[in-house]
């Protein structure tokens, strides 16, 4: 019945690990940062690994986070066969699928790099989306 | 449900230890050594590189560089006034600035900037232009050819530009470079800035504190020896 929201709750564990990894990296908890090591590197590196002097890594664990609290919710009895997680859960993953395709297009037109754990990250969160859309037209 | 919640929990688990075991990873070695495409000579590979700081200063310290990895430029702009300031104008530090333009597949105008600088210090101006290349960094996020941008930087620090010009089309220390990019390969230099003190690679994330720290540390225990 709202297998598609423990879909999503586990794909959002598992974008909240990425995140997370890039985050720490970007604050300098994990890793040396160099350029020549990677494309995480310099990406991270750029101008715009930053968005209002946040690294935009954190948007992400939040994003994750939220998406995690909401299908949690919706698995849950109380909530289970309503209707409004599901929403949430498009309109948050969808928000979060074009953030995606912004970042992405810069890795590939601006930065000319790409990072494979912000693919990985990509992968995930439209596979929340295509979940989410997917729950929304079979209903709760 | 259970079965649910029992995913969760492995997924929980193995997300755990791949951040914990990313953590305790020590950065990789060299890149592995590219192909020698430049002929290098003796005199190349006794190029010391760009010096800062007196002869006499009890601490050496070499970075490896590539002047368009934003990550040096980031090192070179916020660490590195402090680092000039409080280690080599205070001569507990000699600080040698080495090439290591990384591979053009990423870094596309590297070996160009380091021909600039080269070019400039045959005019006694090398760091003048490290720091015009560091401070105007946006010149590596464009696809253009960079020439006439540093040709401008040059002008800016006094550079007589016919000369460098001249000296940079016909990329006079190509050699001198392969020679720094080699050494740097040799001592397991795997990606920039890296930096070694007294000889040992630092491992940790370079900073003004760090390295202070780590300065002040090497001339304590040295002073102490001697008593």
């Amino acid at each position: 019945m709202s297998g598609h929201r423990q879909t999503i709750a586990v794909l959002a564990l598992v974008g909240i690990a990425i995140a997370t990894y890039l985050w720490l990296h970007a604050i300098g908890v994990i890793g040396v940062l160099q350029c020549g090591t990677g494309g995480c590197e310099t990406v991270q590196a750029s101008s715009y690994a930053q968005l209002f002097g946040i690294p935009v890594a954190l948007y992400g664990v939040v994003g994750y986070v939220a998406l995690f609290g909401i299908s949690i919710a919706g698995v849950q009895p109380a909530l289970a066969a309503r209707a409004w997680p599901t929403r949430w859960l498009a309109a948050f993953s969808g928000a979060g699928f074009l953030f995606t395709l912004y970042l992405t297009f810069l890795e590939l037109f601006v930065i000319h790099a790409l990072c494979r754990w912000c693919l990985a990250s990509a992968v995930v969160i439209t596979a929340i989306f295509v979940t989410a859309l997917d729950g929304l037209l079979r209903k709760p | 449900m259970k079965r649910f919640y029992l995913l969760l929990g492995v997924v929980a688990v193995v997300a755990i230890g791949f951040l914990y075991y990313s953590a305790n990873q020590q950065p990789g070695g060299p890149s592995g050594s590219r192909a020698a495409a430049v002929p290098v000579t003796a005199q190349d590979s006794a190029f010391p590189g760009y010096l800062l700081g007196p002869d006499s200063a009890p601490v050496k310290v070499v970075e490896f560089v590539d002047y368009e990895c934003p990550i040096c430029a980031m090192f070179a702009t916020v660490q590195f006034p402090t680092i000039r300031d409080q280690l080599i104008k205070t001569g507990k530090v000699q600080w040698r600035l080495r090439d290591y333009p990384l591979p053009p597949t990423t870094h596309r105008w590297s070996h160009l900037a380091a021909d600039a600088v080269a070019c400039a210090s045959e005019q006694g101006k090398a760091w003048e232009m490290v720091d015009a290349l560091f401070n105007t960094h946006d010149w590596a996020l464009q696809s253009s050819n960079p020439t006439s941008v540093f040709r401008g930087l040059a002008q800016g620090v006094g550079i007589n530009t016919t000369t460098w010009d001249a000296c940079v089309s016909a990329d006079r220390y190509a050699g001198r470079i392969q020679a720094s990019l080699n050494q740097g390969d040799a001592l397991g230099v795997g990606g920039t800035p890296t930096i070694f003190i007294d000889g040992n690679m630092l491992k940790e994330r370079p900073t003004s504190d760090l390295l202070q720290h780590v300065v002040d540390s090497l001339i304590a225990a040295r002073s102490k020896k001697k008593k």
